[in-house]
């Protein structure tokens, strides 16, 4: 057994317990760090498959930014969480049943099956060799001349998104003072009284 | 490549599996629901990557970026409904959604 098979076992046997955990642990909290150790456990899988980019970019949006998010939401949010668990067990059998036939589906399908002949000539936009091109660099010369419209286009989800995360959740409270420029701006010397205060006095 | 790709195929779909068990068993709690959306697409990604890395393709990781992307925003704007949710109602139960029925 070589080191990447080791360490592929490694990672996928600590990623699907996480995984395992996050559906199955009481307490939300656990389940978004164990969300976390997942998405970490992933990244060393896409570290074995050598698509290095991914694997920090995985870390550094998932945990920097998702996971915190969710993280801050469940610790904002005053719900109580044992009861929402109550009906859970009610679901076990089902659940379990399509869970089995899903994976088994899944992992027959995904076993047997080989790559055609006619697969290698035809690569869309084959990787250069480690030793010419890392990965970082090979993925940022096509992101950006040939596939830029998808880059594009994932730039203006994210901006979609933030406008409809802002636009959801931000609310005009009665009675907070908001700054109004124009009407500051706009204000004159007759508007304007001026008092004499003593010190050690208010008004 | 030391592993096989079915290897990384067989940890995916079961990582798959774990997210739609957990839709299932966590009816009630959105948050769970989502983490369990979370973890659908990072199986997506395993497969692209792994796809990517053993046919020497690099679309397969440009179309991971996108999709990474796109479950960042929905995570985003899932979460943000829940917030406007829970403000309004006061609770995050699924069975209580259903303030648009006729």
């Amino acid at each position: 057994m070589t080191l990447a098979t080791a360490f592929f076992y490694l990672f996928s046997a600590v990623m699907l317990a996480s995984a395992v955990m996050v559906i199955a642990s009481r307490n939300p909290v656990h389940s978004v760090l164990f969300l976390i150790l997942a998405f970490f456990n992933a990244a060393g899988l896409f570290l074995l498959l050598g698509a290095e980019f991914l694997a920090m970019i995985l870390v550094v949006v998932y945990v920097g930014a998702v996971a915190v998010l969710f993280l801050f939401v469940v610790m904002m949010l005053d719900i109580d969480f044992g009861e929402l668990r109550s009906g859970a067990m009610q679901y076990l059998p089902i659940g379990g049943l399509i869970g089995v036939i899903l994976a088994v589906e899944l992992i027959l399908v995904l076993t047997s099956w080989a790559f055609g002949p006619e697969i290698a000539p035809a690569l869309a936009s084959p990787a250069p060799e480690p030793t010419v091109m890392d990965n970082v660099a090979a993925l940022g010369a096509i992101l950006y001349t040939r596939y830029v419209l998808f880059f594009q286009l994932s730039g203006l989800i994210l901006l979609v998104a933030m406008i409809g995360a802002i636009v959801l959740t931000l609310r005009h409270k009665e009675g907070v003072r908001r700054q109004d420029i124009a009407a500051q701006v706009a204000r004159n010397k007759s508007g304007i009284e001026i008092r004499k205060v003593e010190s050690g006095k208010g008004i | 490549m030391a592993v096989d790709i079915s290897n990384y195929l067989a940890v995916s779909a079961i990582l798959f599996t774990i997210g739609v068990v957990g839709i299932f068993l966590n009816r009630r709690n959105v948050i769970i629901i989502l983490m369990s959306i979370e973890l659908i697409l990072l199986s997506v990604n395993i497969n692209l990557v792994a796809f990517s890395a053993h046919l020497g393709d690099l679309v397969g990781q440009v179309f991971a970026l996108i999709v990474l992307t796109v479950a960042a925003a929905e995570a985003a704007i899932g979460l943000a409904i829940l917030v406007v949710f829970f403000r309004n109602r006061g609770s995050i139960q699924v069975e209580d959604v259903n303030m648009m029925k006729g």
